[in-house]
């Protein structure tokens, strides 16, 4: 018991993202209103950030800024005392992605609202079956 | 159909937790994205300025809409009478005596309006500060172009949408945001001319002043610039054409 407790605790943050990512995808397949299914998908993809910024993080080690004193003294910059800055850019660009998958799926729920008067897909499958 | 759902999340959920069991432990300095990985993704920052303008286009394709509204509201602004004109070919001129309306009008907060309207430029400037220091400090073209876009927005929230409108074109808004992806793709494209890879500003020495060292960041500020542009025009096209349905009359 106390083996899982230390590899649960030592792993934790892919915990906290697993069970992020299962809400964000529990929205998206059960929710049956469309702007709910966007928030469940905007959850999902935040799991998907912190998941990747968590990867990047070394304990007992500064921001990836190389400080002016480490170069002037001559002292060699090791890589195990700044964060590893890749992920977190890496991260940036999914943020972006984000932002734009976001601002598209408003623009065609305006889109079905125009046209149905709906966002519930229930309600949507009748209009459907109904013309 | 819920309890399948749920069935299934709980499923990819135990399976993802089972394969962290093979992770690295948190904080750990000899994980692997550590030490193999960097550098490998650098080059590909290049896809968000791509999915930012395709978005906007998208928006743009499935919104607007050129129709325009058959009947226009006014108000008399010294005497608060409200105009109805049915008439779609006629209109009042826009100034001192007549004011816009619609639907959500409200009259105009004067705490709301003066506010934003001293804090707009400080907004902007401070867009600018994080677009121009991106290459040394936390910042870059995208953190400044939306940073640019939300000060856009914050008028149109704080006065109306028709504020922004006239202000800010539409067509300007479309060609800032080509303009962006050009400069950015045009520098790329400017590297592999020369003789580099794609977006290889060391390559770009013989073009710029300046010592050879400082090339890199010159070449970087130029691409943030490209992206900046092309950001905070997107974000002001994605935010008028949900907002008002894509008609850019009224709105919030």
């Amino acid at each position: 018991m106390s083996d899982v407790l230390s590899l649960i605790i030592a792993k934790y943050n892919y915990w906290l993202y697993v069970i992020l990512m299962m809400i964000g995808l529990y929205g998206m397949i059960a929710k049956n209103n469309l702007i709910k299914k966007v928030v469940g998908m905007n959850i999902f993809q935040t799991a998907i950030i912190l998941f990747y910024v968590s990867i990047g993080y070394k304990t007992h080690a500064g921001i990836p800024i190389i400080t002016s004193a480490d170069t002037a003294h001559g002292v060699a910059v090791k890589a195990a005392d700044y964060i590893n800055p890749l992920t977190s850019c890496l991260m940036l660009t999914a943020i972006v992605v984000s932002v734009a998958t976001f601002g598209y799926a408003m623009a065609l729920a305006v889109r079905i609202y125009q046209r149905y008067k709906t966002l519930e897909e229930d309600e949507l499958r009748m209009r459907l079956s109904e013309e | 159909m819920r309890i399948l759902a749920f069935i299934v999340v709980c499923l990819t959920g135990a399976f993802l937790l089972y394969g962290t069991s093979e992770f690295p432990d948190w904080g750990d300095p000899n994980a692997p994205a550590s030490l193999h990985v960097a550098g490998y993704y650098i080059e590909k920052t290049y896809e968000e300025t791509a999915v930012i303008f395709t978005a906007g286009i998208g928006c743009f394709l499935l919104l607007r809409d050129f129709r325009g509204k058959k009947e226009h509201y006014y108000h008399h602004i010294p005497t608060g009478v409200i105009l109805h004109i049915k008439d779609e070919k006629k209109s009042l001129t826009v100034g001192k005596e007549f004011g816009y309306m619609d639907k959500e009008w409200v009259p105009p907060d004067l705490i709301n309006k003066n506010i934003c309207r001293i804090l707009i430029p400080f907004i902007q400037i401070n867009a600018l500060y994080v677009l121009a220091h991106g290459d040394y400090s936390p910042g870059g073209g995208f953190q400044g172009g939306v940073i640019f876009g939300s000060s856009l927005i914050l008028l149109s929230i704080s006065y109306d949408l028709k504020t922004l409108v006239k202000r800010v074109k539409e067509r300007l808004l479309g060609i800032f945001a080509a303009l962006g992806v050009l400069i950015y793709a045009g520098t790329g494209a400017l590297c592999l001319i020369i003789g580099g890879n794609f977006l290889d500003y060391g390559k770009l020495a013989p073009l710029l002043p300046g010592h050879s060292d400082h090339i890199r960041a010159y070449g970087m500020l130029v691409v943030e610039i490209g992206v900046g542009i092309a950001v905070m025009a997107v974000m002001t096209i994605i935010y008028i054409n949900i907002v008002s349905e894509g008609r850019h009359d009224e709105g919030l």
